[in-house]
């Protein structure tokens, strides 16, 4: 399996040249990492070349990585992740692109998989991604009238507001959160455990990943 | 004449036939479609925040709570992707179990679907059939976990502990005559796979009888044939998978095409429809319940002759039996370290998928070399096919917009997430 994602990873690379940032195999997986202005042209020609044609856009999501790795993460602060799948020709593709700035912005692959339609209205909503030229970019996922994005890093997870019932007022409130944020158990980093090289090649391409970011 | 306007119609959030919380805001012209605008996230939980701010283990019980009613699929996508990042592979028995539970769970999750659907189209035994099966099915559940839906059965290296030897017994009470006791108790004196066995001989019987009271029945056919036909090239497009992919005509199966566990060494076929409309969706699921127990009962067959662990001997992932911990300091450390800090990840990113009763039930995992997630993202079949309801319902009747949301098979708790 990996051999034949090997070859894909070489054909990819053949066909769009120094438009992608990396293409890397891991775990028998093709990530692809390109750049945010050639995203539509790369998504259009992934699914029409009969080499590749992915048909499905299974999923599209954000990535935060303010706090990745302890916050030493040193490349754009987000990633738009897409997975790519071909009916046709049974293999899978994984599309990244990072992007910085505030409100991010990208361009909508809407009009080459109307599945992303729901996919980065979501992304929109849980990251505060916006996505250029998308038909109708609201919010999906939280409240009407909801203020911020709550999948950021620096959003607690407790959130801001609490609602609740006010008698007097005979509706619904919204008011500060009054409980205090908990962690029982604290994130901890190691790299000295027995699984820890079981992705060495895996781990050097990440890094090699971010360099190249 | 009289001017006539269009209007705006609220189905939901708490219409019987929207299947939990769905709010749509349809826009009608009479009683026809004009535009449907589905709003979703009222059992918006923020799954995936919550499982970041955990170690591994104790998210797998939050993917029991995302799609409801098919609790172990869930799970399986989600220990499959540690798996996959830690670089190991269950016990051989394992596998078996894990595929035999999830073809459980595929029954589990038709029967609902198909209960609830033909309720909303008007056949109100189908329902009443359908839950009394899925009482068995639960039995199942229950006798492996504890729980009746939210199992936490599977965990990374394997399941929690291996098929039980006997089944739990009904206790004579006031409420019921000893006959009927012993009667219900008949077919759960032997082992598990005894009561497993004994479904799977009498569940292609039940399915004949749904067929007897649907398949031919004309106001079943009204109402499903011709109704919300999707192309095979919309289907693709839309980023439909499962049986919502399969009805209209496209044979894809993950179970078949990038096979995990023991599908491989499993003899089963892929039903796949023609029209692509409610009905032909409707048959590859009866369809698939047929072979549904047909993995089942090859499964059973196989653990029968194969007894043998069902999870890994490495107590830095699977916790120490608690005997030894009585006596031995390091199974001790080994218990307190697992259910503290729990394992680590090494650094990096995976997506595994599992073919769901629903369709691609996907987890993309990202991890830093953390105790926790850095990111998990559930991709979750139902919100493909719910982002396709305008598509599948413009230019149908009201009528028609509750049997487009059954043949959906939506449940919130996974679209929501």
């Amino acid at each position: 399996m990996s051999d034949y994602y090997n070859n894909l990873a070489a054909r990819v690379r053949e066909r769009f040249g120094d438009r992608i940032s990396d293409c890397h195999v891991a775990l028998d997986e093709l990530n692809v990492t390109i750049d945010k202005d050639c995203v539509l042209p790369v998504c259009e020609a992934l699914r029409d070349d009969a080499d590749f044609s992915f048909g499905e856009c299974i999923d599209v999501c954000g990535v935060d990585y303010l706090e990745y790795g302890n916050g030493d993460w040193e490349g754009p602060r987000f990633a738009v992740v897409y997975h790519l799948l071909s009916v046709e020709h049974n293999h899978r593709l994984r599309l990244k692109v990072f992007l910085d700035g505030e409100p991010p912005i990208i361009d909508s692959v809407t009009g080459i998989w109307a599945s992303a339609n729901w996919f980065e209205r979501e992304t929109f909503d849980l990251f505060g991604i916006v996505f250029d030229a998308h038909p109708d970019l609201r919010r999906i996922l939280t409240d009407y009238g909801f203020v911020g994005h709550p999948f950021r890093k620096d959003f607690p997870l407790i959130g801001h507001v609490e609602m609740r019932y006010d008698e007097e007022q005979k509706r619904v409130v919204y008011q500060p959160v009054s409980i205090e944020p908990r962690i029982n158990q604290p994130r901890i980093i190691r790299d000295d455990h027995r699984y820890a090289d079981r992705m060495t090649e895996g781990e050097s391409e990440a890094e090699g990943d971010s360099a190249n970011a | 004449m009289p001017e006539i306007k269009n209007y705006t119609l609220n189905f939901g959030p708490q219409h019987p036939a929207a299947h939990g919380v769905l709010r749509l805001v349809l826009e009608m012209d009479g009683e026809v479609i004009e535009r449907a605008d589905p709003h979703v996230g009222l059992l918006h939980r923020g799954t995936e925040k919550l499982a970041e701010s955990k170690p591994y283990n104790q998210s797998i019980g939050y993917m029991d709570r995302l799609d409801y009613v098919s609790m172990m699929c869930n799970e399986h996508a989600y220990v499959m992707a540690l798996e996959k990042m830690l670089g190991i592979e269950a016990p051989v028995r394992a596998q078996y179990i894990r595929v035999m539970f999830d073809e459980i769970t595929r029954l589990l999750n038709h029967l609902m679907w198909l209960g609830t659907h033909a309720l909303d189209v008007g056949a109100m035994t189908m329902f009443l059939y359908c839950f009394r099966e899925r009482e068995d099915l639960m039995d199942m559940y229950e006798a492996v976990s504890g729980a009746r839906m939210h199992a936490t059965y599977y965990r990374p290296g394997g399941v929690y502990r291996d098929l039980p030897d006997a089944m739990s017994q009904h206790k004579y009470s006031k409420y019921k005559s000893k006959k009927e006791i012993d009667k219900l108790n008949a077919a759960r004196s032997g082992s598990l796979l005894d009561y497993i066995e004994d479904f799977t001989s009498r569940f292609p019987g039940y399915v004949d009888d749904y067929e007897t009271l649907l398949t031919d029945n004309r106001i079943w056919k009204q109402r499903t044939v011709g109704i919300g036909v999707v192309s095979p090239e919309r289907a693709q497009q839309l980023g439909f998978t499962g049986p919502m992919l399969r009805g209209s005509g496209i044979e894809w199966d993950l179970r078949k095409k990038q096979p995990y566990e023991v599908y491989d060494k499993m003899d089963f076929d892929i039903p796949v429809g023609v029209e692509g409309d409610c009905y032909d969706r409707y048959l590859v699921r009866i369809e698939e319940m047929r072979q549904s127990n047909r993995i089942i009962k090859q499964c059973i067959e196989w653990l029968r002759a194969n007894p043998g662990p069902v999870m890994l001997e490495d107590h830095k992932l699977a916790p120490p039996k608690r005997e030894e911990m009585k006596g031995d300091m390091e199974s001790l450390i080994h218990h307190f370290k697992l259910f503290t800090e729990g394992y680590h990840l090494p650094a990096g990113e995976a997506y595994s998928a599992i073919e769901h009763p629903k369709g691609e039930f996907g987890i993309y995992l990202v991890s830093d070399g953390a105790n926790k997630p850095y990111r998990l993202k559930i991709r979750a079949p139902g919100y493909a096919h719910l982002a396709a309801m305008h598509e599948m319902s413009e230019g149908h009747m009201l009528a028609d917009v509750v049997a487009i949301i059954g043949t959906m098979d939506v449940v919130f708790g996974e679209i929501d997430r």
